[in-house]
């Protein structure tokens, strides 16, 4: 027994390996994320410009590289390519961070629930009911008040605590299966503290799955970042995240169109990349949905 | 049915409780208050309008009063918006929040439904391919994108309608609105339904009506369809609350005058009977249309009622 199930693991994951390799659009996907994280990584380097450097001379420049803006600047002659991309790697590095935030709260609310069953099993799942009632708006709104705007630390945790609650809720319902399976209770016969089986023995069997899903959370995170940041409550001027951009872009388009396009660009390829990739993800794990 | 119906209902009453409860906490307890920022106000001014909004009492009192008012329909006064209460703001929005969104949904259903029943009779041809792409695509966008994107090419550019405003709700200047609002549900209602079809299609009992000598039509009609949209009625309660939620960016985005923009303005003046009543007002909603789509769930399928 011991000796199958790490078998039938590595080839599930072979397996999925071997389909999400199949799949052109999925490395496509996987390729164009990559080279855009590296552009946005890279590339401001290259231009002489700051992300908060005010050029007095060129105002509101539509793209076309005169002073080596490439992409044009905003009402205050910031340079849009740097900021744009900053954008990107302000997002990027957010949702990835929030994404394990909302990871680990979320393994360990499910793992214990299910390990401990019950009535604590019943409670801490009514309250991943009573927040997924709620428009997860309200949430972060209600956390981002409680600090200052714009703190990172707050950001995080409001993005994280939106995205633990589907992963608490596979992940119980994993541990539900896993609790009695011959190693765990093996384990408690030999009087492993139920800490420690939580921690050796649960979670690690856990993981599959769970990381599959993470793929899936951080285009959600991309999303929700930038919505804050789109409705003033996140990334504060003048650091710049796709969603403020693309809020002052809303407000300029009529006279500014590129301030609007140039952001929205990239936030587009960005979250149509991840989200085919994440189907190809859950297509490869799971077969059946097709 | 009935016991079903009351069970589902008695659930519903503690869970607002609850949320009205931490989101009264959570709201007070954040730092700083309406009266804090800009330049310091003289201390004997600051002490009258605490006592004028009943700031200065303890908070189980201000708890038991804000509860007593919510029975009577009283949200309070707005701190910031001096000359209205939380209601009337309350009042003068939502007819118009609750237009976008139920105009939404219906638009939603009446094209997502459709283009996912036909993506499941066409499977793995162009057809299909089309439709399964664009909801993909379509999912993929937040309407804080689409719909700046949709004011600039239909409004700026193409001149079909009119960029934002209102116009006292002329219908013209609810279409782009109404649009953005609904593009995402419909990408997800037409995925849903492709993928619950061909599940039944390829169930027994619809093979069974087929070798009987049904004609396609037919054991679409009579058979296979009605099974199919399970999934699609369980899942318009959660599309009410992205709706609600997405009415928010609307709003901002197209500068129409609903409820959505209160939140966030409210949250950033930290005008708690505000932020409190959007609150309780979305929570409620969003309880009442999730206990709709579960009875209404209960009552085409049996099976919920014994749980």
């Amino acid at each position: 027994m011991n000796e199958q199930a790490p078998a039938a693991a590595h080839g599930l994951w072979r397996d999925a390996g071997r389909r999400l390799l199949g799949n052109r659009i999925a490395l496509a996907a996987l390729g164009v994320i990559a080279l855009v994280a590296l552009f946005a990584l890279l590339a401001p380097s290259l231009s002489p410009w700051s992300y908060d450097g005010l050029d007095w001379e060129h105002l509101a420049l539509p793209p076309g590289g005169r002073a080596a803006h490439w992409l044009g600047t905003d009402r205050l002659g910031r340079d849009l390519f740097v900021r744009a991309l900053h954008g990107v790697r302000v997002s990027l590095l957010l949702s990835v961070l929030a994404s394990l935030v909302s990871l680990v709260i979320g393994v360990l609310w499910g793992a214990v629930a299910g390990l401990a069953g019950g009535r604590t099993d019943g409670w801490m799942m009514r309250v991943v009911d009573v927040l997924y009632s709620l428009p997860y708006l309200f949430i972060v709104i209600i956390l981002t008040t409680l600090w200052q705007r714009g703190s990172i630390a707050v950001l995080l945790l409001a993005l994280g605590a939106v995205g633990w609650l589907t992963t608490a809720r596979i992940v119980r319902g994993q541990a539900l299966a896993l609790k009695h399976r011959e190693f765990i209770e093996a384990a408690r016969a030999v009087g492993v503290p139920a800490s420690a089986i939580l921690l050796r023995h649960i979670v690690p069997n856990l993981l599959g799955p769970v990381l599959v899903y993470a793929m899936l959370i951080v285009p959600q995170m991309i999303v929700f970042e930038s919505f804050l940041s789109f409705l003033g409550l996140g990334v504060q001027e003048p650091h710049a995240s796709l969603g403020n951009l693309i809020l002052v872009g809303a407000q300029e388009m009529e006279s500014a169109p590129w301030m609007l396009l140039v952001p929205a660009a990239f936030l587009i390829v960005l979250l149509i990349c991840f989200n085919f990739l994440g189907d190809a993800l859950r297509d490869a794990f799971d077969p059946r949905e097709r | 049915m009935l016991s079903y119906a009351l069970r589902r209902i008695a659930g519903t009453v503690p869970t607002l409780l609850v949320i009205i409860s931490v989101s009264f906490c959570v709201v007070r307890l954040a730092p700083g208050g309406p009266f804090a920022q800009e330049q310091a106000l003289p201390p004997a001014v600051r002490a009258n309008l605490d006592r004028l909004y009943g700031l200065d009492q303890p908070l189980t009192v201000q708890y038991a009063h804000y509860l007593r008012g919510l029975l009577h329909g009283d949200f309070g006064p707005s701190l910031r918006q001096r000359d209205f209460t939380v209601s009337e703001l309350i009042a003068q929005g939502l007819p118009l929040s609750a237009t976008l969104g139920l105009a939404a949904i219906l638009l939603a259903v009446l094209t997502g439904v459709p283009a996912g029943v036909l993506a499941a009779l066409w499977r793995n041809r162009g057809a299909d391919y089309l439709i399964t792409t664009l909801a993909a695509v379509a999912l993929a966008l937040p309407s804080f994108v689409t719909g700046p994107l949709f004011a600039l090419v239909f409004g700026l550019y193409l001149r079909w309608l009119p960029v934002a405003g209102w116009q006292h709700g002329a219908p013209r200047y609810l279409v782009l609105p109404v649009l953005t609002l609904a593009l995402p549900v419909a990408a997800y209602l037409a995925r849903l339904t492709r993928a619950s079809l061909l599940e039944v299609l390829g169930a027994l009992y619809v093979r069974s009506a087929r070798a009987r000598g049904l004609g396609a039509a037919r054991v679409l009609w009579r058979h296979a369809l009605r099974p199919a949209l399970m999934p699609v009625v369980s899942y318009l309660g959660p599309a009410v609350a992205f709706v609600m939620t997405g009415s928010l960016v609307v709003e901002t985005v197209f500068g129409l005058p609903g409820t959505g923009r209160y939140l966030v303005e409210g949250a950033i003046d930290r005008d708690y009977p505000l932020v409190m009543g959007m609150i309780v007002v979305y929570g409620a909603l969003t309880l009442l249309l999730n206990l709709i789509a579960d009875l209404l769930y209960g009552w085409l399928d049996p099976g919920v009622r014994r749980e």
